[in-house]
């Protein structure tokens, strides 16, 4: 297909001012990843971004498990634009991809039912006496990384190339779902192009792989990973995935979805272990980044500042590749440089068996 | 006939997702639950625009409503802008409301999400946290996960000051207050009477199946972790 398609969709990113959207499942399995994006925003981009500590989940795994009504979504989503009211900001800095789906469906549906609005309002006031203003902007915070990559860019310590064959490094990059699929004019190239991830990955020097199963879903599903009896669904679509991506022996995999990001390491995993499977193309894992671990290498950040340790898909492969130069016992300190051991191996990271997938070891 | 489709179009998710299907299967091909169950959403869709009662009332019974991961695939896809997965939303609300989700096995397992996640949302702030995703019950996330968890508050402060603390941060502690207007507006926006019903039907439902107790902690873990294997 056409490589430019994704400027078919092309969003307005505001520049600078951001109310920050945390993110439940994002600084729950990547904590380093959240104070990395605020790092690149301050300290890379010179940009205002306010973290709020009164700012609340937005209700989003409850919600797509079905156990939140709509109203109530409504009604705290209207609490964060509350909030970033009164802090004087009106762009909001989304950093969950469900929270940003919800955010962009609330407004769209507020705009096509007026009267959902007005309920949001009566509630909140209710319950807060609270008033809000909709937000002038709403992003995705991989769109701001994307809107500065150029600038990153500029500011490169390292880039996305093997040292030591001089090659790019190949990418595959995943978008999480509500990103772009249920509105496809709130994400960069729609739901079929999407190029937020893959302007970053070539921008820095990378190639991006292209897949047939590129656009699938991780395989989260809400209450198929949520409820234990429901996992094969989580399981299995992960699987489809990877089977899929191996053969084009990906680099790394960097997903803009803290919970995709999270899957497609942590199902790696249970795939070693029940069937003896890997899939990266040296016999170990595929390592998975999130964007905001991609651009604090690129940008020289020590992985394990970032929270690099926290994959269970070892990423030493790959910074070697990259040529960082990194302390590997500084993986094992918490705070203060307490050391806290190490945890237990795993076959994903000590591959010995007989079969790579799709590739012969 | 036409009671529940009625009542399914007072949700606005209804009356967005449905237009007119035309059964070309777009939804269906590129659905991760059709991929993993026997599943297809084309036929939900047809079922709602037919409008009889029976048949919405059995599809509310069912398991197959549960299938649903809600990526919301189906939605760029469809020819003819139809949304399957919102009018899965719809008919998952209204069946949780008249008590129908107990009916199933899938269903019923509402009761642990509410358990977990809604509570969660009510006492912490956030849908999640570390010490939620317990090692014992998530034997997946892997010996890393588990050495992170048993390592929380060394490891988690490293990577974000505030870790369960006042304040900014990733993973900080939420004050009182905003906690307290939290629950305020499950109260005002019918979030806490949603609970309540899904609460009481699952009571009901335990104790029919046997569970003396009704909807104990027993009945919860039953829920969360029985698959019968026959929803391929």
């Amino acid at each position: 297909m056409k490589r430019t398609s994704w400027r078919d969709y092309e969003k307005e990113i505001a520049d600078d001012h951001y109310y920050y959207a945390r993110s439940c499942i994002r600084q729950n399995f990547f904590p380093g990843s959240e104070t990395t994006f605020l790092r690149i925003m301050r300290e890379a981009l010179g940009k205002d971004i306010y973290d709020d500590p009164r700012h609340t989940s937005c209700t989003g795994i409850g919600y797509h498990s079905d156990i939140v009504p709509l109203d109530t979504t409504m009604a705290v989503v209207a609490r964060q634009f509350a909030l970033m009211t009164e802090a004087g900001y009106e762009n909001m800095a989304i950093s969950c991809i469900t929270s940003f789906g919800l955010y962009t469906e609330i407004l769209e549906t507020w705009h096509e039912f007026p009267e959902t609005e007005a309920r949001a309002r009566e509630n909140l006031f209710k319950a807060t006496g609270r008033e809000f203003k909709k937000p002038a902007n709403i992003a995705h915070t991989s769109d701001l990384v994307f809107h500065n990559r150029g600038v990153i860019a500029a500011q490169a310590q390292r880039t996305l190339v093997n040292v030591q064959t001089g090659a790019p490094l190949d990418v595959v990059e995943h978008i999480g779902c509500h990103y772009a699929k249920i509105f496809p004019k709130s994400g960069i190239g729609g739901s079929e192009f999407p190029y937020v991830l893959a302007g970053m990955v070539e921008q820095w020097g990378g190639r991006v792989v292209d897949y047939p199963e590129r656009r699938h879903c991780c395989g989260f599903g809400f209450r198929n990973y949520l409820v234990q009896a429901n996992r094969g669904f989580s399981i299995a679509n992960s699987r489809k995935k990877l089977e899929s991506m191996a053969p084009y022996r990906p680099d790394f995999m960097v997903a803009n979805c803290p919970g995709c990001a999270m899957f497609l390491d942590k199902w790696q995993y249970a795939i070693a272990e029940m069937e003896n499977v890997t899939y990266g193309a040296d016999g170990r894992g595929i390592p998975v980044l999130t964007y905001e671990e991609m651009a604090g290498l690129v940008l020289g950040y020590d992985p394990w500042d970032m929270g690099m340790q926290m994959h269970q898909v070892d990423v030493e492969p790959l910074l070697i590749r990259m040529g960082v130069d990194y302390d590997p016992s500084a993986r094992f300190l918490g705070r203060a440089g307490k050391f806290i051991g190490a945890p237990q191996a795993a076959a994903v990271n000590s591959f010995s068996g007989e079969r790579i997938y799709g590739i012969k070891s | 006939m036409g009671k529940y489709f009625d009542m399914l179009m007072e949700d606005v998710r209804l009356r967005e997702g449905l237009k007119a299907c035309m059964n070309c299967g777009v939804c269906t091909g590129v659905c991760p639950s059709a991929e993993f169950y026997d599943y297809d959403p084309r036929k939900i869709v047809n079922t709602i625009q037919t409008k009889d009662d029976a048949d919405i009332e059995a599809l509310m019974r069912s398991d197959t409503l549960w299938y649903c991961g809600e990526c919301m695939s189906c939605r760029p896809r469809c020819p003819r802008g139809n949304t399957p997965g919102y009018i899965i939303q719809a008919l998952r609300t209204l069946s949780q409301k008249l008590g129908f989700f107990v009916e199933s096995e899938k269903g019923r397992q509402q009761i642990a999400i509410k358990r977990v996640i809604g509570h969660h949302i009510l006492e912490k702030g956030y849908c999640i946290t570390p010490r939620l995703v317990s090692p014992a019950l998530h034997p997946e996330q892997g010996p890393v996960w588990k050495w992170a968890v048993e390592n929380d508050t060394d490891l988690w402060s490293r990577l974000s000051p505030n870790y369960m603390q006042p304040g900014a941060g990733a993973i900080r502690d939420i004050d009182r207050e905003t906690i307290a207007e939290i629950n305020r507006i499950f109260e005002v926006s019918g979030g806490k009477e949603f609970f309540e019903q899904i609460e009481a039907a699952s009571d009901r439902k335990a104790r029919e199946m046997g569970y003396a107790g009704g909807a104990t902690d027993e009945y919860m873990t039953h829920t969360f972790t029985h698959n019968s294997n026959n929803h391929q």
